[in-house]
C-alpha cells in the first residue's frame, strides 16, 4: 500500500519537477504541491479505511467460523449434517467414546460404548447438544476426508466420514472416579497441572446419552437432582474450608515476611457483634500458628485472619483468581461468585474467610486454583480436545497446552504448597499419609441449607508433591466431613494414576 | 471428476485473482501508460482465465453445458470493450477499463450462480450501457462547455429526485424507483454524477464563502429529498462527496472539520427523529438480539461470510440465497462465502486500485473543473463501495446501496459505467494538457534562443518562464497558447 501512494506522490512531484526543471522557482513548486495535498490526504484516508475493513472482515470470518455455524438460524449446519456422517469422539488412548453407526434399517444412530460413564463430559447430540458433542460440533460435522475417498463415496452415493475428535480423557481414571463416587451425588475433576489436560470429569447423577431422546421429558421435569447439569464445571457449591487456600494466599501476600509468626488461641468460637463462628463439630484447637490453623482447618483462627485482611486488596485477589468472571475454557462452565470489597462487614468477612456465606465455586475453578499452586503459580487453561483427525488419520487441527498466566507469585505458590503438604502430614487429610507418592491438598466440609451439620465433603489436591503430575478435586454432596469421605475417593484416583 | 474440478478450481481462482490484484498495484510503479502495457496484457489474460474457470465450475456443478454459451457472449462483449477502448481512445487509462471488465465479469459469474434470469437481464443491460458509455469519453473530451452548465445539473438533479419522492411514495410506498415502459429507474444513481458535475462547475473558479454557501444549499436540498425518500445510503454519499469536494476546492481544513461535525450532528438528529434509522443502528450494534426481525439480513450475511474460509466453499456449494436481497445489497457476502476471504479481500483491493487511479488522474489534471470532477467521481465510487461492503459485514450500519458493477441493478451498472467513462475522458484531457505544456515550452525555448542567441540564461528569462508556468497551470490559458 505504501508504495502505491508513494508512487502517486512521486508521480505528482515528478510532474512538478518537469515543470520546474528549467527554472528553480521554489515558490511555484510549493504552490503546486499544496494544491494537491488535500487529494493525497483523502486518498490516504480511504486507503487506510479499506485496509482496516479488509482486516476486519478477515479477522471476523476466521474467529467466528465455528460459533456462527452452530447458530440455529444458520442453515449451513443442516447441509453439512446431510453431507457428512458425524465423526467419532475418542479417548486419549483411542477408545471410542461416541460414534455414529447405521442400524438394520440404514438409519443413523449415535452410540456411546461406555453408556453412562462419560454422560456429561462427552454429552449428547440430540435434543440440543452438550459436552464435547457441543464443543466440537464444528469438527464432527465437517469432513476433511481425502479427495479420492470423497470421490469414491460420491460414486457409491454414501456420506463422507466426519472428522474424529480425540479428547484428553483417560477411560481408566474416569472409571475409577465414577465408581469411587458410587451412588453419591457430586463431581470429580482430574487434570494435569503442567498442561491443563483434563483426564477425567465425572458428574453424578449421570444418564445414558443413548436414551436421551426417550428420557427427555422426564429429565426436564426433574428439578430436584438436575441430572443434565455437569456438576464438575457448572455446579455451584459453597467452598467451605477449601476456600482457606485463598484466604491464606491473601494473608501471605499482605504479610510476606511475617505470616510465619502468626499466632492465635482457638477456644472454639469467635464473636464479632451479632455473628459467631464455630470450629467444625465443636472442636477446640488451642494455641495455633499459621501452618497449624491451615492443617487443622481452624475456623476461628481463619475468621481472625480474615478480619485482619485489606478487603479491597482481597477483592482484587479474588478477581485475579477468576471469581466473578467467565472461566477461560472452551466448554460450558458457570461463574463462581464471591463478594468482598471495602464495604464488606466484619460479620460477612468472617463468613467469607472460611468459605461460607454467599460464596459459591465450581469444582472446576477450585481445581484450576489448585493446579496453579502445583504449577508454581502459573495456570494452564484446562482443555478437553486434544486434536482432530480426518478419516485417513491425518491431523486436521491440534490443540496445545496454553498458559492463562500467573495467578500468584512462585514464592506464594510454594508457601501454600507447604501448607497443603502439612494438611496431609499432620492435618485433616491424613488418609493420604505414608503412601508411595507424596500428596498435598486441602479438605473442606461445606455447610449448606438451614439444617445444622449437613455438609458437602470437599478435597482438592495434587501429587507427587515434589513435581506435581496430577491434580484431583472431589466434591460429594451431603456426605459429611471432607477428610472422611472425599479424601478416600481422591486416594483411589491417585492410586489409579500412579498404577497402584 | 466434478469433485476434483470444484476443489482444484477454488485454488486456481484464488491464485488468479491474487495475481490480478498484484498487477493492479504494480502499474503504479510506472509513470507512463506505455510502460504499463505488459501489465495490462497480463491482466487481460488473468481475467479471461478467471472468468472461464468460474463458468467451467458452474457447468460442472449444474451439469448444464449451456452456461458456456452465456459465457461466450460475455467474453465477446468484454473483449470487444477492451479492444474498442484501445482503438477509439488510445489515450485512455487501461487499468480503469480492465478493472471495469474484471468487476463486471465477477458480477456475471456470481449472478449466474444466484439467479440465471437476473444474470441474463444484467448482461443485456450492461451490454447496452457499455455501448452508451463508449461515446462518453468523446463528449467529455471535446465539449468544453460542460463546466458552464451548473444550473442545469442542479435543477435536473433535484427535479429527478423530487419526482421519485412524490411518485415513488404514491406508487411504491417507500421504494426508490419508478418505471417507464417497463424499465425501472433509480434516479438517485444518475443524479450522483450530475451532482459531482454541479459542485465542480460551481467551485472551479472561486471557492469563497458565497459559492460554498450556495452549493451547500443545493447539496442540502439533494440530501433532504433523499432522506424524505428514505434513501439514506444515497443521502450519505451526496453529503460526503460534497464535503470532500469543498475541502479539496478550497484547500481549507476548516470546511472539512465543519463538514465532519455538521455530519455528526445531522446523523444524531436523524437517529433521534427517524425510527427506521434507530432500527438500522440497533441491528448493527447487536443483530443477534433481533435475529428474527431487523437483524435477520445482517446475521444471514455474517453466516455467509464466516462459512467460506480462505478459499470459499466453491461456486454453487454454499447457500448465499439464504440472505434476503443477496443479489443487490449483499452480493459481497455471497462472494465471500463461495469464493473465500482471499478473493473477497482482493476484490476490495481492486476497487481501491480504481480509486487510487482516479485520484492519480485528478492530481495530474491542471484544470480545476476537471480535477474536481475526477476527484468527486472517485469519492462517489469508493464511498459507495465502502457503504455496501462495510454495511454487509457489520463494520458500519447497513444503508442498502449496491456494489458498483457487481450487484444486480441496471441503474447502478449504467451509472458506474458512465462514471468510469467520464474518467477516461478526463484522462485524455490530461494528455492534452501535457501536450500543450510541451508545445508551449518548446515554443518559448525557441523564442528565447532566438533572442539571446543561445547565450546564458538571464534572470529575466527565468522570470518569463515562471510566468509561463503559472499560465500553463490553467487549461483555459493553455488554449491561448494554442492559437
Amino acid at each position: 500500500m505504501n508504495t502505491k501512494n508513494n508512487n502517486i506522490k512521486n508521480h505528482n512531484s515528478k510532474n512538478n519537477n518537469l515543470r520546474n526543471s528549467n527554472s528553480k522557482n521554489q515558490n511555484s513548486y510549493k504552490k503546486k504541491k499544496k494544491k494537491n495535498s488535500e487529494i493525497m490526504v483523502i486518498t490516504w484516508m480511504f486507503t487506510l479505511l479499506f485496509l482496516s475493513l479488509a482486516g476486519y472482515i478477515t479477522y471476523y470470518s476466521v474467529t467466528h467460523q465455528q460459533e456462527l455455524i452452530n447458530n440455529s438460524y444458520n442453515g449451513r449446519q443442516q447441509i453439512l449434517i446431510a453431507k457428512n456422517t458425524r465423526g467419532r469422539i475418542l479417548a486419549s488412548d483411542g477408545n471410542v467414546l461416541a460414534q455414529t453407526v447405521l442400524d438394520d434399517e440404514g438409519n443413523e444412530k449415535r452410540v456411546y460404548p461406555y453408556q453412562n460413564l462419560f454422560s456429561h463430559v462427552v454429552g449428547y447430540a440430540v435434543n440440543g447438544r452438550m459436552g464435547v458433542e457441543a464443543q466440537a460440533n464444528y469438527y464432527l460435522i465437517n469432513s476433511n476426508a481425502p479427495l479420492s475417498q470423497k470421490a469414491a463415496l460420491d460414486v457409491s452415493g454414501e456420506k463422507y466420514p466426519g472428522d474424529d475428535v480425540y479428547t484428553t480423557l483417560d477411560v481408566n481414571l474416569q472409571e475409577v472416579a465414577s465408581k469411587a463416587l458410587g451412588v453419591y451425588q457430586g463431581a470429580v475433576v482430574v487434570t494435569e497441572p503442567g498442561t491443563g489436560r483434563i483426564l477425567a470429569m465425572v458428574s453424578k447423577p449421570d444418564f445414558n446419552p443413548e436414551q436421551i431422546a426417550d428420557m427427555w421429558d422426564e429429565l426436564i421435569a426433574d428439578d430436584e437432582s438436575s441430572i443434565l447439569l455437569n456438576r464438575a464445571s457448572q455446579g455451584l457449591y459453597p467452598p467451605g474450608s477449601t476456600f482457606k487456600i485463598v484466604t491464606a494466599l491473601e494473608y501471605i501476600r499482605e504479610n510476606p515476611d511475617a505470616f510465619q509468626n502468626y499466632h492465635y488461641t482457638c477456644n472454639g468460637t469467635i464473636t464479632r457483634g451479632e455473628s459467631r463462628i464455630q470450629c467444625y463439630h465443636g472442636s477446640v484447637h488451642g494455641g495455633v500458628d499459621f501452618k497449624r490453623s491451615f492443617a487443622k482447618s481452624c475456623n476461628t483462627s481463619f475468621a481472625n485472619i480474615g478480619l485482619s485482611l485489606d478487603r479491597d486488596a482481597f477483592g482484587q485477589t479474588l478477581d485475579l483468581l477468576l471469581f466473578n468472571q467467565k472461566l477461560p475454557v472452551a466448554f460450558q462452565s458457570n461463574v463462581s461468585r464471591v463478594d468482598v470489597s471495602e464495604d464488606t462487614s466484619d460479620s460477612d468477612m468472617m463468613q467469607v474467610s472460611i468459605g461460607q456465606g454467599t460464596t459459591s465455586i465450581t469444582p472446576l475453578l477450585l481445581n484450576m486454583i489448585t493446579c496453579a499452586i502445583a504449577n508454581e503459580g502459573i495456570l494452564m487453561k484446562p482443555y478437553l480436545i486434544d486434536y482432530v483427525q480426518n478419516s485417513a488419520g491425518n491431523k486436521v487441527k491440534s490443540f496445545t497446552p496454553d498458559s492463562y498466566g500467573k495467578l500468584m507469585e512462585e514464592s506464594e505458590a510454594l508457601a501454600i504448597k507447604e501448607l497443603m503438604r502439612d494438611v496431609v502430614e499432620e492435618g485433616t487429610a491424613s488418609k493420604l499419609k505414608g503412601l508411595s507418592y507424596t500428596a498435598a491438598g486441602k479438605t473442606g466440609s461445606a455447610e449448606y441449607g438451614t439444617v445444622k451439620g449437613e455438609s458437602h465433603a470437599w478435597f482438592t489436591g495434587f501429587a507427587p508433591c515434589e513435581a506435581p503430575e496430577v491434580c484431583v478435586t472431589v466434591i460429594i454432596e451431603g456426605a459429611g466431613a471432607g477428610g472422611d469421605y472425599a479424601v478416600p475417593i481422591a486416594k483411589r484416583i491417585f492410586d489409579a494414576y500412579f498404577g497402584l | 471428476m466434478e469433485l476434483y474440478v470444484s476443489e482444484f478450481s477454488k485454488y486456481v481462482i484464488a491464485l488468479l485473482i491474487t495475481l490480478y490484484t498484484y498487477e493492479c498495484f504494480a502499474v503504479f510503479r510506472y509513470e507512463e501508460e506505455g510502460e504499463r502495457s505488459g501489465i495490462y496484457t497480463r491482466q487481460n489474460l488473468l481475467m479471461f482465465a478467471l472468468h472461464f474457470s468460474c463458468f467451467l465450475v458452474i457447468c460442472f456443478e449444474t451439469g448444464d453445458i449451456t452456461y458456456l454459451f452465456f459465457y461466450a457472449f460475455q467474453q465477446i462483449v468484454l473483449y470487444a470493450v477492451i479492444v474498442l477502448y484501445r482503438m477509439l481512445y488510445p489515450g485512455s487509462n487501461r487499468l480503469v477499463v480492465n478493472n471495469m471488465c474484471m468487476l463486471l465479469a465477477i458480477g456475471f459469474c456470481i449472478l449466474t450462480r444466484l439467479d440465471m434470469n437476473k444474470a441474463i437481464k444484467q448482461f443485456i443491460i450492461a451490454s447496452g450501457s457499455l455501448v452508451i458509455a463508449l461515446v462518453i469519453p468523446f463528449f467529455v473530451h471535446k465539449f468544453k462547455f460542460l463546466k458552464k452548465l451548473k444550473w442545469v445539473y442542479v435543477i435536473v438533479g433535484i427535479l429527478a429526485l423530487s419526482v421519485v419522492m412524490i411518485l415513488g411514495q404514491t406508487t411504491y410506498g417507500s421504494k426508490l424507483s419508478y418505471s417507464i415502459a417497463g424499465i425501472t429507474f433509480q434516479p438517485s444513481e444518475f443524479v450522483k454524477i450530475l451532482f459531482v458535475f454541479y459542485v465542480a462547475s460551481a467551485l472551479y473558479e472561486s471557492h469563497g464563502f458565497f459559492e460554498v454557501f450556495t452549493t451547500a444549499v443545493a447539496a442540502g436540498a439533494h440530501v433532504i429529498v433523499l432522506v424524505i425518500s428514505k434513501d439514506l445510503g444515497s443521502a450519505l454519499i451526496f453529503f460526503v462527496v460534497y464535503v470532500l469536494m469543498v475541502f479539496v476546492a478550497s484547500q481549507n481544513y476548516f470546511y472539512l472539520l465543519a463538514g465532519i461535525f455538521g455530519g455528526a450532528g445531522a446523523a444524531y438528529i436523524a437517529y433521534s427523529v427517524f425510527a427506521h434509522v434507530q432500527v438500522r443502528v440497533q441491528a448493527w450494534k447487536d443483530p443477534w438480539s433481533v435475529i428474527d426481525s431487523a437483524g435477520y439480513q445482517i446475521t444471514q450475511s455474517l453466516f455467509a461470510i464466516s462459512s467460506g474460509g480462505w478459499f470459499g466453499l466453491g461456486l454453487c456449494k454454499g447457500t448465499p440465497e439464504a440472505i434476503p436481497f443477496v443479489e443487490a445489497d449483499f452480493i459481497f457476502s455471497a462472494i465471500a462465502e463461495e469464493f473465500g476471504i482471499i478473493f473477497a479481500v482482493c476484490l476490495i483491493l481492486i476497487c481501491v486500485s480504481c480509486f487510487i487511479m482516479f485520484m492519480n488522474i485528478s492530481v495530474q489534471l491542471n484544470d480545476k473543473f476537471y480535477q474536481l470532477t475526477a476527484f468527486g467521481l472517485g469519492i462517489t465510487y469508493i464511498f459507495q463501495v465502502f457503504l455496501t461492503i462495510g454495511g454487509g459485514t457489520k463494520f458500519i450500519p447497513l444503508t442498502g446501496v449496491t456494489l458498483p458493477f457487481i450487484s444486480y441493478g441496471g441503474s447502478s451498472v449504467l451509472t458506474t459505467l458512465i462514471m468510469f467513462a467520464v474518467i477516461e475522458g478526463l484522462c485524455m484531457i490530461r494528455l492534452d494538457e501535457k501536450e500543450q505544456l510541451r508545445l508551449a515550452r518548446a515554443r518559448k525555448k525557441k523564442k528565447r534562443s532566438a533572442l539571446a542567441g543561445g547565450g546564458h540564461r538571464t534572470g529575466k528569462d527565468a522570470l518569463a518562464e515562471d510566468d509561463l508556468q503559472e499560465a500553463a497551470m490553467s487549461a483555459g490559458d493553455i488554449i491561448e497558447y494554442k492559437e
